[in-house]
């Protein structure tokens, strides 16, 4: 370690890859240059995963964030938008915890919602994280899976948006 | 609009769940070709072939055109582009998502590294 590296991380050149696995599962992919514990720790933190979980160009801003991490807990965000007309929540229960190797959970906020599963796979330092979700059917995967990406300007109807935002995980 | 996006997409999507027909789309991708040709290559009926081909062509992955007695088949491309945009905007979001779990994530390694320190002190 380098008085360089420490003061400026190098930039993450991990490529995000997005695979549709089968009509019922999305997969994303993406290397973290950090232990598993550390990547673990920004998954299981909500302090730390708020920071993260909604981009900036969303234009949404998390109110609440409760996270019970363990067999059967539960977990709660509610999120706000200017043009939404009160908050909408996302929630749902962890079906697994593994400290440091894997996290289940449900969503349970749609009758289509899916069931999450990250792993945090460690090599020589890094990470591979892998989120997988899967659907009930073809249908709720069409209908909520991808449009979470839906950024508001492509597609105006905020609430198909915010309805999906929390798929895939939270 | 989401749901006109939506119902083109179940139509891909149904059409692509087909292993036949994959490879109707790799076959076509490298030329177009006959119905008839399709349907030998695939050891098919005609009438097979023409089903898996409707498919296709409801769905936008696939064009045809009748010359005299022979029906060409070849790549319809808007709508691979519209699903390949679909997943790329659902990967810039993770994108966007990781990018700021980067930050946190550095940040987590120098407190520990620093906490570490202190410990050895």
């Amino acid at each position: 370690m380098d008085a360089r590296r420490e003061s400026e991380p190098p930039p993450n050149e991990n490529r995000t890859t997005v695979e549709r696995k089968s009509e019922r599962e999305l997969v994303v992919t993406r290397t973290f240059n950090a232990p598993a514990r550390i990547v673990f720790e920004a998954w299981t933190k909500p302090e730390l995963l708020k920071r993260w979980w909604v981009p900036k160009s969303m234009g949404l801003s998390l109110l609440c964030c409760e996270m019970d991490v363990r067999v059967g807990g539960r977990y709660r965000f509610e999120f706000a938008h200017e043009a939404a007309p009160g908050p909408v929540a996302f929630f749902g229960r962890y079906l697994e915890v593994i400290p440091h190797s894997r996290l289940v959970w449900t969503n349970d906020e749609t009758d289509g919602g899916s069931v999450t599963t990250v792993t945090f796979e460690e090599n020589a330092g890094k990470t591979l994280l892998v989120v997988h979700e899967l659907y009930p059917s073809k249908e709720a995967l069409d209908a909520n899976g991808g449009m979470e990406s839906a950024m508001p300007e492509t597609f105006a109807q905020l609430d198909e948006l915010l309805v999906t935002l929390g798929r895939g995980g939270s | 609009m989401v749901q006109y996006l939506r119902t083109g997409l179940d139509a891909s999507f149904a059409a692509l769940s087909d292993a036949t027909r994959r490879g109707v789309l790799e076959q076509l991708g490298r030329a177009d070709a006959s119905l008839t040709d399709l349907a030998e290559k695939f050891h098919m009926t005609l009438t097979g072939m023409k089903k898996h081909v409707g498919v296709l062509e409801q769905a936008g992955l696939v064009t045809t055109q009748k010359v005299g007695r022979v029906r060409t088949c070849k790549l319809g491309l808007r709508r691979l582009t519209e699903e390949a945009a679909w997943l790329e905007r659902y990967r810039q979001l993770w994108n966007a998502r990781f990018d700021e779990l980067d930050k946190v994530i550095e940040e987590l390694k120098r407190k520990e590294k620093v906490d570490g320190r202190k410990k050895r002190e």
